[in-house]
């Protein structure tokens, strides 16, 4: 596995001068060709960071990160992921099809083969009719899903996304949940997925990895050995409900470094 | 818009009238010197100057478009100096501690008194064509570049930062970032600087044509029906009114060009 891994994560620490932080610390991580990995933990606990430092956003104070076998920054040179955010970031002045071409723009595609793919990817994500929408005439919920056909346009190998449903409501974010599963079996990329519900990470994942914070660290890892393809079902089987509960107990176990506000985020 | 035009006449001539029958002399005198009848003003562009001249309209119109000349030229110069410097400032700390300071102090030096500078500097270097009227045209623009300025380089500081980030993950280059993030972003700054900068390129023209002694714009009609005001008052009132029409129009332009270029949502008014 060691050798074909889309993500390898080798004991990287990441201190922030400003504070003495540290917000990572030995951090061990592999992510397998068309795995799907959750990063789960309360908030200060690095995941966001450490996201970024697997995108080349930040650089890690010690350690290394290869994608594809090469260095986090060649491989943000080469286009080897697509990113979503919490917030859409979608360009205003663009249309729903111009802001799906824009990371084609920079690739310098044509024009004719980037109207092709944006095509393909308005139909992945069934907002063909939306095309010369403009983003703020779109729902919450649309607008994230231009961002991930955005992010997939280009076919990266990773998608690295940063509680891409974070600020979507409950219903929303369960259909979001089926669409996305849907689309990473089509596409069969690697996602690295953050995020603060315990019910979404078991639901989309293979693997849940739960952090800890103060400082930043892995505490342990679910496998979660509910099939694909996961249904409206799969939220109600008995098997659902156990492997929530080994991830809550995870997060609870590393609560002694918990701040009363974040037990919260944890119930 | 109309109402509005009909409701200001009719003020002027409500105030007129109360002011006449009561005496009131407070803050000043009223009489047909002071304040012309709207109807005066009006039939006085249909009356020739002097006698065999043409109408004050006809006149007026070509002294408009003189002056229009060197506002449009001055708002063209100031505004592209003016984006280029925001672009510049955007991309260096350095120059914009240094410089900012300079172009703000720029400003605070009265028009008028580096007006005859200008004249005296650019007209030598000018050819025949644009002889007078172009260094008016900077005049105008020293008025015009300054609101460009500080609107474009806010404007281009008003970049989402995720979006920076999200352009960092396609490895953007500095070029790249400018034009597909940080122009259209600032596009709602700049507009609204271009729309004062319109009028404000039309004063600028105005004010310049006096020390140059250009005789063929407004300016110069300002000068001349200045010394004739006791007697034929309604004829630089005329002309006030052709210089606020110029100036409008220079308004409406700007804000015609924002709607076909910004596309922006609704709430982000800038």
């Amino acid at each position: 596995m060691s050798e074909q891994s889309v993500v390898r994560v080798g004991r990287v620490t990441k201190t922030f001068p400003r504070g003495d932080v540290t917000a990572l610390q030995d951090i061990d991580l592999e992510l397998a060709p068309r795995e799907f990995v959750s990063l789960i933990g309360p908030s200060g606990c690095g995941k966001s960071t450490l996201l970024r430092v697997i995108g080349d956003l930040i650089e890690p104070t010690h350690g290394s990160v290869t994608i594809n076998g090469k260095s986090a920054r060649q491989a943000r040179n080469d286009g080897d992921y697509g990113i979503v955010f919490q917030d859409s970031v979608l360009f205003d002045w663009r249309t729903v099809a111009k802001n799906i071409a824009l990371p084609l723009e920079m690739l310098g595609w044509e024009r004719q083969r980037r109207r092709q793919r944006v095509a393909e990817m308005l139909d992945l994500v069934e907002l063909t009719a939306f095309a010369e929408h403009h983003p703020w005439q779109l729902s919450g919920g649309m607008q994230q899903r231009v961002s991930i056909a955005r992010a997939l346009a280009f076919e990266p190998a990773l998608l690295l996304m940063d509680e891409p449903f974070g600020a979507l409501d409950e219903m929303t974010r369960e259909r979001l949940n089926l669409e996305l599963l849907a689309i990473w079996e089509k596409t069969g990329s690697t996602v690295a997925f953050v995020t603060h519900s315990i019910s979404e990470a078991v639901f989309l994942s293979g693997r849940v990895v739960v952090m800890s914070p103060r400082p930043g660290r892995i505490a342990g890892a679910v496998d979660v050995d509910l099939p694909y393809p996961r249904t409206v079902e799969t939220r109600e089987a008995p098997r659902f409900f156990e492997l929530v509960t080994q991830v809550r107990e995870l997060l609870r176990q590393r609560g002694e470094h918990l701040l009363p506000e974040e037990e919260a985020v944890l119930e | 818009m109309l109402a509005v035009v009909v409701a200001l006449l009719g003020l002027w001539e409500l105030y007129r009238w109360i002011w006449t029958t009561t005496g009131w002399t407070w803050p000043f005198l009223v009489d047909d010197s002071s304040m012309p009848h709207v109807w005066t003003i009006g039939h006085a562009f249909f009356q020739p100057t002097q006698v065999n001249q043409p109408w004050l309209i006809t006149i007026l119109l070509h002294k408009m478009a003189f002056t229009a000349k060197e506002a449009a030229a001055g708002f063209g110069i100031g505004a592209v100096v003016g984006f280029a410097l925001g672009v510049l400032l955007v991309h260096s700390r350095l120059l914009q501690r240094g410089l900012l300071p300079y172009i703000v102090g720029s400003q605070t030096v009265p028009i008028l008194a580096i007006a005859p500078m200008v004249v005296i500097w650019v007209n030598p270097k000018l050819p025949p064509s644009l002889q007078g009227w172009g260094a008016v045209a900077v005049i105008a623009a020293y008025l015009t570049f300054f609101p460009v300025t500080i609107n474009t380089l806010r404007g281009l500081q008003s970049a989402d930062p995720q979006a920076l980030e999200l352009m960092r993950t396609y490895a953007a280059g500095r070029w790249a970032v400018l034009w597909k993030l940080r122009v259209p972003a600032s596009l709602p700054y700049v507009f609204s600087a271009l729309r004062l900068a319109a009028t404000a390129s039309v004063v600028g023209a105005i004010i310049g044509e006096l020390p140059s002694s250009i005789q063929d714009g407004l300016g110069g009609a300002i000068i001349n029906f200045n010394q004739y005001y006791t007697f034929e008052p309604q004829e630089l009132w005329a002309t006030n009114v052709a210089a606020a029409v110029l100036g409008i129009a220079f308004f409406v332009i700007v804000v015609l060009a924002e709607r076909a270029v910004v596309r922006r949502a609704p709430e982000n008014v800038a």
